[in-house]
C-alpha cells in the first residue's frame, strides 16, 4: 500500500506538466495531435522509468560531482534506444515528432526526476516513480493535444468529427494556439486547486 | 543575398520560442527584467555559436567518417555541457567584466534545448560551416529579441490587477501566444 503514492505523485499532485510546469518545449510543439501527444508521452515515459531503474541501480557507485553527467549519460544512452526505435517501426510518428526525439535528452522532468528522486530511493520506488511522472505527463499532453486537435482540425485520433468542409478554429493547430491552450488549462487547475484547496 | 535571407528567417520568420518552441524554460524563466533578459540573451548568442561551430566539426569529421550518426545525440550533449564549462572557466580568466556580467547565466544554458536542438538541425539541413555558425547566431538573436521583448510585456504585467488563477505562468503562456500571432506576420517573407 505504502509504495502506490510514489505512483499517484506524478499523476495528479506533482504533476510535471500542469503543477510542476516541466518539460514544456515538448508539451508546446508536438501537441497538434491527439497522437502525437501520445506518441510524445510513451516515449518519455520508457526514458524516464529506465533512466530513474539505471541511476537507482548505480546511485552508490556514481561520484557526487560528476553526478549530472553521469545522469545525462544514462538518460542519452535510452533516448538513443527510443530514436531508433520509432525511426524503424513508427517512421510516421517519428517524422512528427522531428527534433524533439533526441531533445528528450534535455527534458527537465526527466533529469529533474534523477536528481530529486532515483538517486536518493531504491529501485522499486524510483520505477513506479518514472512511471507515475510519465504517465501523468502523458495524459497532459495527450489532453492537450486533443483539445487543440478537436478545435483546430475538428478530429480526434485522426477520427473526423465534423466533415470536411466545416470551419475549424484553426489558429489552435498553429503556434499561438499551443501557448494560450497551455496557458488556460494551467490557468484551470490553479482555479480548481483554489476552490478545493489541494 | 542568401546569408541575409539565412538570418531574417532565422530571427524573425523561424523564430525559435514563438514559433520552433525551443528554449521556453528559459524563456518563461528569466523573462522577468529587461537586463537579465539582456544578459542571458548575449549569453545564448556567444554559446549557441560555438557550440554550431564545434558540433559542425565533430559532425563532419568524426562521427561521419567512423559512420557513427546514432552517437549524435549522446556526443553533442555533452560536447555542449563541456563547452559550457570550459568558457566559464576562460571568461573567468580572461574576461573577469564579462564574466561577472553573464556568469550566473552560463550553467543555465547547459540545460537550454535550444542550444542542442539547433545543432542537430543545422546538421539535418546540410549546412555548411559559414551557413551553420551564421544560423546559430541568428537564431540565438531571435531568441534574444523575443526575450526581451516578452520582458518589457511582463514589467509591465506584473502591475496589473489579474485573477487569481491566472497569476504566473498562464499569464505568462497566453502573453507569449499573443507574441507568437504577432510573429506569425512575418511568415511568407522567406521561402
Amino acid at each position: 500500500m505504502g509504495s502506490i503514492k510514489y505512483f499517484t505523485n506524478g499523476l495528479l499532485k506533482e504533476n510535471p506538466t500542469f503543477v510542476i510546469v516541466l518539460g514544456t518545449c515538448p508539451t508546446l510543439a508536438i501537441t497538434t495531435a491527439a497522437v502525437n501527444g501520445l506518441g510524445m508521452g510513451a516515449a518519455t515515459t520508457f526514458v524516464l522509468v529506465f533512466s530513474n531503474l539505471f541511476i537507482s541501480l548505480l546511485k552508490n557507485l556514481i561520484p557526487d560531482k560528476v553526478r549530472i553527467a553521469a545522469f545525462i549519460l544514462v538518460i542519452a544512452t535510452f533516448v538513443t534506444i527510443v530514436d531508433l526505435v520509432m525511426k524503424a517501426y513508427t517512421p510516421d510518428l517519428y517524422k512528427a515528432l522531428g527534433i524533439f526525439i533526441p531533445l528528450i535528452v534535455v527534458n527537465c522532468i526527466i533529469l529533474g526526476r534523477a536528481e530529486a528522486f532515483a538517486q536518493k530511493n531504491g529501485i522499486w520506488p524510483s520505477v513506479l516513480d518514472g512511471l507515475g511522472m510519465g504517465l501523468g505527463f502523458t495524459l497532459a499532453i495527450t489532453l492537450m493535444g486533443s483539445i487543440r486537435e478537436i478545435l483546430g482540425n475538428g478530429s480526434i485520433f485522426n477520427i473526423r468529427l465534423l466533415s470536411e468542409n466545416a470551419t475549424t478554429i484553426l489558429i489552435f493547430v498553429l503556434p499561438p494556439g499551443a501557448f494560450v491552450t497551455y496557458g488556460f488549462l494551467i490557468a484551470i487547475m490553479n482555479r480548481i486547486k483554489l476552490k478545493f484547496n489541494i | 543575398m542568401e546569408y541575409i535571407l539565412l538570418i531574417i528567417s532565422a530571427v524573425l520568420v523561424n523564430n525559435v520560442v514563438l514559433v520552433q518552441f525551443l528554449g521556453i524554460c528559459p524563456f518563461l524563466g528569466v523573462s522577468n527584467k529587461i537586463e537579465t533578459s539582456m544578459g542571458m540573451g548575449i549569453a545564448v548568442i556567444f554559446v549557441m555559436s560555438l557550440a554550431n561551430l564545434v558540433t559542425f566539426l565533430i559532425q563532419n569529421y568524426v562521427l561521419v567518417p567512423l559512420h557513427i550518426e546514432f552517437m549524435q545525440t549522446i556526443t553533442f550533449i555533452f560536447v555542449i555541457a563541456f563547452l559550457v564549462q570550459v568558457v566559464e572557466i576562460i571568461l573567468k580568466k580572461a574576461a573577469p567584466a564579462l564574466y561577472q556580467a553573464l556568469g550566473i547565466y552560463l550553467p543555465l544554458i547547459t540545460t537550454n534545448c535550444a542550444v542542442l536542438g539547433i545543432a542537430i538541425l543545422a546538421v539535418q539541413k546540410d549546412f555548411n560551416l559559414v551557413m551553420s555558425v551564421l544560423y546559430a547566431a541568428g537564431i540565438a538573436a531571435g531568441f534574444t529579441f523575443a526575450l526581451i521583448l516578452m520582458a518589457g510585456i511582463r514589467e509591465q504585467l506584473a502591475l496589473a490587477d489579474t485573477p487569481k488563477g491566472m497569476k504566473g505562468f498562464p499569464l505568462s503562456l497566453v502573453t507569449a501566444g499573443l507574441l507568437s500571432l504577432a510573429f506569425m506576420g512575418f511568415s511568407g517573407i522567406v521561402k
